[in-house]
Parts: C-alpha cells; structure tokens; sequence
C-alpha cells in the first residue's frame, strides 16, 4: 500500500464500483479536487508558520535592511521576563473568565427559556443573534459612541435607572471600569453563540428521560441539575472551547473600543503582540511571542478537549 | 394520545420564559436600533443631552459619508453658484460646500470585491476538496474537531506577521489579490469541514446508480451531487463572505491606500473636533444591513456555520 493519505483515500472506493468507473481514476480526481485546497492551505498557513517559528530565533526588524541575525532563545527568554508580556496576560485571563462567565449563565438562561417554546420564540432568537454576526471593528467604534460620558445611550441609560450622572464616569476612560467596559461588549455581543449551543443541546435532550423521571417522582429541581445540566454539559463544553479560543485571539473589538487601554489596562496579548510587531517593528521579538501565544492556546485547548470527549463519553 | 405531556410547559410557564427573552432581544437590539437612527440624525440631534429618541431626521450624515467638503463663510458662499443638487444643498445649509467624493465608495466596493472573490475560491476549492474527503475515507476522522480548530488557532495578528513579509516579497501588500488569496485560505478550513457535512447527508447510493449508468466520476459530481448540496453550498457561501466582510485585524495591518476594505475605514471617518458619528453611522448601517439579511436567511444553518459543523442540530 502507498503511503500518502490521498492513494490510500482513493483505493478505499468499493473495487466493485471503482471498475465500472469511466474517466479518470479516483486517484486523479482525489487529487485533483484536493490538490489546490492543500495547496493553499500550506501557502497560508504552515510555511508561515514555519517562517514565524524561523524568524523567532532572530534579531531580524521587518523595518530595516541589515544583517539577521540568530541569537538563540533571547526573545523567548526577554517575553517571559518582561511585565507588560504578564501584564497583558492578565487582562486577557480577566477578560476570558467574566466574559465567558456571563455569556454562559446568560446564554443558558435565555436557551432554557426558549427551550420553553413559547409563541413567536423563532423570531425572537433571530433578532437576538443579529449582533454575533456583525464586524466587531465596526460594531466596536460606535460602541465607543454609546458609552461617552453625558452623550452616550449607555450613560444614560445607567442615569436613568441608578441615578447616577451620566457625565460622571467614562466606561473606556475609567482605571476601574475599562476592563468591564470590554466584558459588556464581547458578552452583548457573543452570548447569542453560547445560547444556540445550549438551544440545540437542551433540544436533544429526548422527552422520555423527563418521563421517566416524572413517574420516578424527582422534583423539577432534582431533574433540572441531574439530568438536563449533565446532558447539555458537552454541548456548553463546546461553545466555551469557542469562545475561549476567540477571546484569546481577541482584537479587532477591543482595540476598536479602547486601544488598550487606558495605560496598558485593556492591552489584551494581540495587541501588546501588534505593538511589538507593527508598531515597534522587532520582528524576530514579535514572532516569538506569537509562537509562545499558538503554544499556549493550542496546549490549553488540548488538554480541554480531552476532558470534552471525556464528559462526552459518560 | 391523551392531551396531557408533563414535558410540555404549562401556558404559565411559557408566558414568563417569553417575557423574559423578549425583554432580552429589546435591550439587545438597542444598540443595533441605535446605529441606524443616528445615521439620520443632525450631527446636532447625535450629540444631544438626553439622547434624543424622536428627532427630525436630516440626511447630512450619508451626505458627509459619501463627499468630502470644505467649511464657507458667508461672505464666500455669495461668490458662490446656488446649489445644483439636492445635496450640494444639504451641505449648504450646514455652512459647506461639497468638494469632491469622500473614499467610502472605494472602500466598499473593496469589500464587495474581495468579499465576493475569496468566497468564490473558497467555495470552489471548498467543494471539491469536501467531495473528495466525503467519498473516499479520511483516515483521521477522530481528530477532524481539533485539526479544523487548531488553523483557527493562531491569533490573525501572528499569522499577520509573515504574511506581511511574504506578500511584500511578492508585491501583493496592498492589494486586492492579496487580499483574496488570504481570505480565501482563512475561509477554507470552514467551507471544506462544512461541505463535507453536507455532502455527507447526501446518500452515496445516487451517485452509485449514476456512476453504474455510465457517467464518469465527474460527472457523477456535477451533475448529481452539486445540484443535491446547493443548500448546503449557499449558505457555506454566506458564511465565507461574511467573514470577509467583518475582517479587519488583516484589513488593517496589509491594506492601506489601494485595497483597504470597509471595516478599518468606517472607524476613521472624522468631522470637526472627533468622529463624525452621523455619518460613522451611516457608513455602519449600510456596511451592517446586508449582514443582518443574510442572517435571517441563514437562520437555519446558523449554528452549524458558526461551530464549523460540529453542532448540526
């Protein structure tokens, strides 16, 4: 047997069918139909990813013409002891627990209550998705629109409600409340994604077990937390694995929304890894913080999964 | 059957659920509702203090999105033409005279380009790649989940880093088949894994019958199971394109003068002393109203694209 996936793919067609096939054969057209895909794929992301990981062990600057050279593990020994590499950690690690904090207990709130199939729940779920959808850099200025002090809908709304004056604090400007202001944004924003989630995993909970539950007399309560949190767990496993690989990507919103900062209070990782990047220029520095990011969330996300597929084996 | 189920939720119950998630999607869409009216709003109205809920709408912010102008004094504007257009007038009476078109035009039609162009490449080498991994077996099913995850693992701006290198190398910085040829990969591992789910839906047992009747392979694809999946490659398609249109960490880092796209450009749009939120507005809601279409359209699939199909529902 050849050893590349695509010969092995193509001699796996039933040999009964495979003769009886005109044209050409099931090898060429695997790989014809394969080819440019993985093409593309290694063009776009495996070469540079070996690039990034090349380029990490040098002093190369993207911005000057001069000599690169390897200076071993320098950078990765500069990143780990540098304090705004650990500040910025700590506001994405703030950022990712609130926000995947709220957008679970809100997501599987509103899942559970539509679950109830009221009339006209379909239209309501479509007007609450309509924000997950739109550009968070576009989304993400106007957001900063609502939450001016005095001006903004935000502000006032807060005004209205706590009697606070709504010029008397600026959610974006504020030490103490810029790392919330982005919480409230990513939760407005994303707690429609963990809701349809929850939705399809409350929906495939089978009504018989509720049944079966209701002549063995276990209380609503009793049948809430051992059968319907337990059977939805591996789905709101799922769509925290999402959301907490998006939000230690996260950019496009909060560097719309705040710039990182005020200071370096909102500076989540990939814009502390953009200063030093596009700003900066130290290229080689830049690359590899970028390795030590994908090692991080790919180590994480492994190690996620493999307690997903345990839960989901139970 | 009798008419009592005790997992149907009684009419109580059903009644407090659907308050409470109307009164959610209320607060939720307010800001979405917020966006639009404002784009129609004095620059004036935008800013007032309360925020105002019923106000006259003017046009001035799509006149300011679209032109570029500059401020007349009285004594100027008598050497001046009367205006000629409706919106030369517009911007008459807010004391300006209409210069030239602003960028925004460009800037979208940027965006409906390489919008439409990587979803294009991405939905034909999404295909066929997804036929091929659907019918003939893929010996690492198990891990499918996790390798779909793990090229959506990189923070785009690590990614940004030797894209930048390599499209200046190539003299693609800048450029809309730069751009394409990103997105187009970007978008690829979500259309391979989600037309595979499709395809899979679709019984081999056609294609055999058609394969036996004397069609070659391809044939067999084109003529019996693209037409069965079109669904299915719709609304990948929607998906792909929507990503396009909603990128910017990319847009912002490799585009600047030629191909910049909407999204990096809408946030720069400035008027006298800050942003001209009017006419940011404005520029949002036309750039945002599509999506919110599509979305609708969508609404079937929605959660399938966006757990790239690993939750089907």
């Amino acid at each position: 047997m050849s050893g590349n996936p695509i010969d092995r793919v193509a001699q796996a067609t039933p040999p009964a069918i495979a003769k009886k096939v005109r044209g050409l054969s099931d090898r060429a057209i695997a790989w014809l139909f394969v080819g440019p895909s993985i093409v593309l794929l290694l063009a776009v992301n495996i070469f540079p990813l070996i690039w990034t990981i090349n380029l990490s062990f040098t002093n190369f600057k993207a911005n000057r013409l001069r000599d690169v050279e390897y200076i071993g593990t320098r950078n990765y020994e500069r990143i780990l002891t540098d304090a705004d590499t650990w500040n910025s950690m700590q506001a994405t690690a703030h950022f990712l627990f609130w926000t995947i904090f709220f957008q679970v207990l809100i997501g599987f709130t509103l899942a559970y209550l539509i679950n109830k199939k009221f009339k006209g729940n379909d239209m309501w779920t479509t007007i609450i998705v309509l924000p997950m959808m739109l550009s968070p850099a576009v989304v993400g200025n106007f957001w900063t629109f609502l939450y001016q002090p005095q001006i903004g809908l935000f502000n006032y709304v807060i005004e209205f409600f706590s009697g606070v004056d709504s010029s008397s604090f600026s959610m974006i400007g504020d030490v103490n409340l810029a790392p919330w202001s982005i919480v409230i944004v990513d939760t407005w924003m994303w707690t429609p994604f963990v809701m349809l989630i929850c939705l399809a995993g409350l929906r495939s909970i089978p009504d018989s077990i509720y049944e079966a539950a209701e002549c063995d007399r276990a209380s609503k309560w009793r049948q809430f937390w051992t059968l319907t949190i337990p059977m939805a767990l591996p789905f709101l496993m799922l769509a925290v694995l999402f959301r907490g690989i998006e939000n230690f990507k996260m950019f496009d919103l909060v560097v719309q929304l705040t710039g990182g900062g005020p200071g370096s209070l909102t500076t989540l990782t990939s814009i502390d890894l953009k200063r030093e990047a596009f700003e900066k220029w130290r290229t080689g520095y830049a690359s590899a913080y970028a390795v030590i990011l994908f090692v991080t969330v790919f180590g994480l996300a492994s190690i996620y999964v493999k307690a997903l597929n345990k839960v989901k084996e139970r | 059957m009798s008419g009592f189920s005790v997992t149907e939720p009684s009419n109580r119950q059903k009644w407090i659920a659907g308050l409470l998630v109307i009164t959610y999607a209320m607060v939720t869409i307010l800001p979405l509702l917020w966006i639009i009216a404002t784009g129609f709003k004095s620059p004036e109205d935008a800013i007032a203090y309360p925020p105002k809920v019923v106000f006259e709408p003017s046009v001035e912010g799509y006149v300011n999105l679209f032109t570029s102008r500059t401020r007349i004094t009285s004594s100027m504007e008598d050497t001046l033409a009367p205006p000629e257009t409706w919106y030369e007038e517009v911007a008459r009476d807010a004391g300006t005279t209409i210069v030239g078109p602003s960028r925004y035009g460009q800037r979208f039609l940027n965006s409906v380009v390489i919008g439409f162009g990587s979803t294009f490449l991405a939905i034909v080498f999404g295909t066929s790649a997804a036929y091929a991994f659907s019918r003939f077996k893929v010996p690492l099913k198990d891990d499918l989940l996790f390798f779909i995850l793990s090229t959506r693992m990189m923070p785009p701006i690590a990614v940004a880093i030797p894209m930048f290198l390599m499209f200046r190398e190539l003299g693609l910085n800048d450029t809309k088949l730069g751009m394409i040829l990103l997105y187009t990969a970007v978008n690829l591992s979500l259309s391979v894994w989600l037309l595979k789910g499709f395809i899979d839906e679709i019984p081999f047992e056609y294609e055999e019958a058609a394969l036996i009747d004397g069609y070659t392979r391809f044939q067999a694809f084109y003529k019996v199971v693209l037409p069965q999946a079109a669904t299915g490659i719709a609304s990948t398609a929607i998906f792909c394109l929507i990503f396009a249109w909603n990128e910017y960490a990319f847009a912002v880092l490799l585009t600047s003068g030629n191909a910049q796209t909407a999204p990096p450009f809408i946030p720069t749009i400035i008027g006298v002393g800050g942003q001209d939120w009017p006419a940011v507005a404005a520029g949002a809601t036309i750039f945002l109203i599509p999506v919110m279409i599509f979305t609708i359209l969508l609404r079937k699939h929605l959660l399938r694209g966006i757990t790239f199909g690993a939750v089907r529902k």
